[in-house]
């Protein structure tokens, strides 16, 4: 234990733990994740690399690939914005309702991702409550890719909310007082202090709602119309693969997904620690 | 705040569902069929746990597994211990002597019509009255007409489709040039690609999407049903596919559970007159033609032709037509 | 009050504090608006149109079709995945949060992003990964026939994959909280003697009690409504192997729309019931603060 933390800590800690806490992580990590995961790249393994390589550049895998990072990366956008806006209004502001609100938010993760894509499907058809309404502007959202950038966001919703909102509520009065006093207007204490400090959280919130979306497939394939080329996304291609029995082709398009995910999350999660190092240092 | 009472509760649950999975006296068996059949088999079951217990005094449980035919042939092939695997595309049944050796490669042989106790083609549904005009293959292709049809990659129903309008081409005299040239225009037909049949009915019935609904046969009552019979009507083309439906007992299951002699006897039910019966009472076209021309009403005659015809089996049509490169990928890809 | 009469402190002094860490009233109102705005097209209008749906045939369909056999042992399943996924996720999230949140070690980021990495793997695949590994043709497959073992297609298939996708909740809730609040209080509380576990049960904990909280709904809302990873490892066998989101699967599948929505309600209201839970919970401990407070001001 003491060999682990002299050759892994890079900074001198006095408390306990340590060894204990990230041998268990680890192991659980490994066994649940890692070494299952592995299994997708040794199945990957046995159909060769020119295989592979066709298997993962043709037409059609490419364009599901652009459409899945795509549509994930405006959705995990737009609930960033308005993840960190209802999280604010949750923890700041007083309002008729606020409670129930609080609490129906987390439920996109509890309904079935199917039951939320044929609800959604229901609703933003051109025949639905919602895209009757936005057909008369010649907006068509069910069986669109904008249908599947409307589904990727329910799925993420909850994740923005639920990071940003305990740090939210974390932050001292009394800093944003001092800015004040200082002389900073609203929006500069906004930018100079809060978001500094929920920074992390919402880059978080960001990195999980679009990985969510990445690997969503049971609520898009009701509403994405799942047109080749077009509104195809790559779990649907995982799938067609599956459904001739080629396992190999599957798990290639899978580790392609999981690569492009580990290193877009990795940046995020860079991103995230130089930031929060460089507000620690600043203090 | 006392948490006792919740595990006490928890625990008990897990108990029972602990003793649910393995203390059952009664023998098993487990159907793992593809999507549609439940209610068929819902019936089936109930009629032939009956018929068992008066022939061989055994009570029996027949558990049902269904999900997307090629899915469910995945799991079984990976180890869910199905005793009976009953599908609607032969290749679903291959896989298992292929990749699994669970059964001899000649399980087609064992049981009469190719081992497949009912049938079932692809005929068109459309909007009450009929407002486009839609008789026959070739006012589907038209421009202006708008057809769901599952996905062929992922749905049995979809692909049976797609070979039924290649095949009402090579029917009618045209080469595989001209087939491919019709395909392509059908669906290029298609607004929405669901998944599997049922999603597609559903766009069909309650998005309003589409002139016309391409789906089973065995499915239309069912949709009308559900879906009020006065909004849409059937229409019978010229010509259509047959799309069999193939059983098998899984040999190396029942042989490690001893069940092959009850596997064996709810097969050959199957054949039997109140088989036949309640498979065409559930709108599947009966083997026997005693059962067919009672019900004469629910399956209109038409011109069918099989997939060994003009595909030369399953296995094949799938491979040229439908995976990974085939000609249904290139339709879309190469413009 | 009579207080700050006598010593004639300067009314606006609230006002100034107020203006310092408020919005002017519009711009309160203009937000909350726009919250509301998106929460209803992408949040209220679905979550009411399942139980509009649910209910549309009336109420005795409803509840018919959640006294179902089927739908009961249904339902019995997923409370048992989640009971058994939950806590575990839960110690792991806790352990994983001290060792990334409180001490600064090589590779930190690539430890954060292989927690990640599950919600990015798509649902098929989180399922199939144990079939390849357990499965007839899998990795551990012969053995685990050979001795008559049942993992996948069975409850321990379905409660692996479950773990596995709802495998970042509690960890990713803890460590952003944790990584904010610093280590200079469990510092503290080593400096003054306490153990790590009482420091950790003691100090952390309490600190952290929100983000727990919300980590554990959060996973318990994903670990009942998980379908994809699940259905690839189900087996599907009605009344045995069947989660309420796939029984819910099944039932759209009839046709049955009025009983599909009447179980993926009942999700919800599961959902619900934890968050029910945190509220009781908040209201009991914000009340205990508010008296300890009291005291410490007496």
């Amino acid at each position: 234990m003491g060999a682990t933390r002299q050759i892994l800590l890079t900074r001198h800690s006095v408390l306990p733990g340590f060894g204990l806490a990230l041998g268990f992580t680890l192991l659980y990590l490994s066994l649940i994740v890692l070494i299952p995961l592995s299994a997708t790249f040794f199945k990957t393994a046995t159909m060769g690399w020119g295989a592979f390589w066709e298997a993962v550049t043709t037409p059609r895998v490419l364009a599901s690939l652009r459409l899945t990072f795509g549509a994930s990366l405006i959705a995990a956008l737009i609930n960033a914005v308005f993840g960190l806006l209802v999280a604010w209004v949750l923890v700041r502001y007083r309002f008729f309702g606020k409670r129930l609100i609080d609490a129906l938010v987390d439920l996109p993760f509890a309904l079935p991702t199917a039951v939320a894509g044929i609800a959604l499907t229901t609703l933003y058809a051109t025949n639905g409550l919602i895209g009757h309404w936005l057909d008369q502007y010649g907006i068509k959202v069910a069986f669109t890719p904008l249908g599947i950038v409307v589904a990727l966001t329910f799925i993420g919703l909850p994740f923005v909310v639920r990071t940003v909102q305990p740090v939210l509520e974390d932050i001292e009065a009394e800093l944003e007082e001092a800015a004040a006093c200082l002389g900073a207007n609203r929006l500069q204490t906004f930018v100079r202090i809060i978001l500094p400090a929920i920074g992390p959280a919402l880059l978080t919130g960001f990195a999980l709602a679009f990985a969510r979306a990445i690997g969503e497939y049971g609520s898009v394939v009701f509403i994405a119309g799942n047109m080749p080329m077009i509104s195809e996304i790559a779990p649907l291609l995982i799938i067609t693969k599956l459904e001739q029995y080629d396992y190999a082709g599957a798990t290639a398009i899978a580790v392609v997904m999981l690569v492009i995910s580990f290193l877009l999350l990795l940046a995020i999660n860079l991103l995230q620690w130089w930031s929060s190092n460089r507000t620690k240092s600043n203090r | 705040m006392s948490l006792s009472p919740l595990f006490r509760l928890l625990g008990a649950a897990l108990v029972s569902a602990l003793l649910s999975a393995s203390a059952s006296a009664d023998t098993t068996l487990l159907n793992v069929s593809y999507d549609v059949t439940r209610e068929f088999y819902k019936d089936f079951n109930q009629a032939f746990i009956k018929h068992w217990k008066e022939k061989a005094g055994e009570t029996l449980i027949v558990n049902q597994s269904h999900g997307g035919s090629s899915k469910q042939a995945r799991a079984v092939v990976d180890g869910l211990e199905a005793d009976v695997l009953t599908m609607n595309q032969a290749n679903d049944v291959d896989i298992l002597a292929e990749r699994g050796k669970l059964i001899p490669a000649d399980w087609a042989k064992r049981l009469p019509n190719n081992s497949a106790p009912y049938t079932s083609t692809t005929v068109f549904l459309v909007r009450k009255g009929n407002p486009k005009g839609i008789k026959d293959w070739d006012d589907l292709v038209k421009p202006g007409v708008s057809v769901v049809i599952p996905n062929p990659k992922t749905s049995g129903n979809g692909r049976y489709s797609y070979l039924a309008a290649w095949g009402y081409v090579l029917k009618k005299g045209g080469n595989e040039a001209k087939a491919r040239e019709f395909v392509t225009k059908l669906f290029g037909n298609v607004p929405v690609f669901d998944g599997g049949g049922r999603a597609a009915t559903t766009t069909f019935a309650q998005r309003n999407i589409g002139d016309a609904l391409l789906t089973f046969e065995n499915e239309v009552q069912l949709i009308q049903k559900e879906f009020s019979a006065e909004q849409i009507e059937v229409v019978y083309p010229s010509l259509s596919i047959l799309a069999e439906a193939p059983v098998t007992v899984v040999d190396k299951v029942v042989d490690k559970r001893g069940t092959r002699k009850q596997a064996q006897a709810y097969l050959e039910y199957l054949y039997s007159d109140e088989g036949q019966e309640l498979a065409a009472k559930h709108h599947y076209r009966p083997r026997n033609d005693k059962v067919l021309k009672r019900y004469a009403a629910t399956f209109k005659p038409i011109q069918l032709f099989t997939v060994d015809e003009l595909f030369g089996g399953w296995q094949k049509a799938q491979k040229v037509h439908f995976d990974d490169g085939g000609i249904y990928d290139q339709i879309f890809t190469k413009k | 009050m009579s207080a700050t009469s006598v010593l004639h402190t300067p009314v606006p002094l609230e006002q100034a504090r107020s203006a310092a860490t408020n919005e002017p009233a519009l711009m309160r109102w203009l937000l909350i608006a726009l919250a509301l705005i998106f929460l209803t097209l992408f949040l209220f209008i679905p979550l009411a149109s399942v139980f509009y749906e649910a209910l549309k045939k009336g109420g005795d369909v409803y509840l018919k079709a959640l006294q179902e056999p089927d739908a009961l042992s249904a339902i019995q399943l997923t409370l048992i995945t989640a009971a058994i996924a939950v806590p575990a996720n839960l110690v792991f999230g806790v352990a994983a949060a001290w060792a990334i949140a409180k001490f600064e070690f090589r590779g930190k980021s690539v430890l954060i992003t292989l927690i990640d990495l599950p919600f990015a793997v798509s649902p098929v695949i989180s399922g199939l990964i144990y079939v390849l590994l357990f499965g007839a043709q899998g990795w551990f497959g012969p053995w685990l026939q050979a001795h008559d073992i049942k993992i996948i297609f069975a409850v321990p298939g379905i409660v692996l994959a479950t773990v596995f996708v709802t495998f970042p909740f509690v960890a990713r809730e803890l460590i952003p909280l944790m990584q904010a609040q610093g280590a200079e209080e469990e510092e503290a509380a080593v400096a003054l003697g306490a153990s790590g576990w009482q420091t950790l049960w003691r100090v952390t904990l309490p600190n952290v009690k929100w983000g727990l909280v919300y980590g554990v709904i959060l996973c318990n809302a994903r670990a009942m409504g998980e379908f994809g990873a699940v259905s690839v490892v189900s087996g599907h066998i009605r009344g045995m192997t069947n989660t309420m989101p796939l029984h819910v699967e099944i039932l759209y599948n009839e046709y049955n729309f009025a009983a599909a929505f009447a179980v993926a309600s009942i999700l919800a209201l599961l959902a619900l019931v934890t968050l029910a839970a945190k509220s009781f919970v908040e209201w009991r401990f914000g009340h205990d603060q508010q008296t300890s407070i009291e005291e410490h001001a007496a």
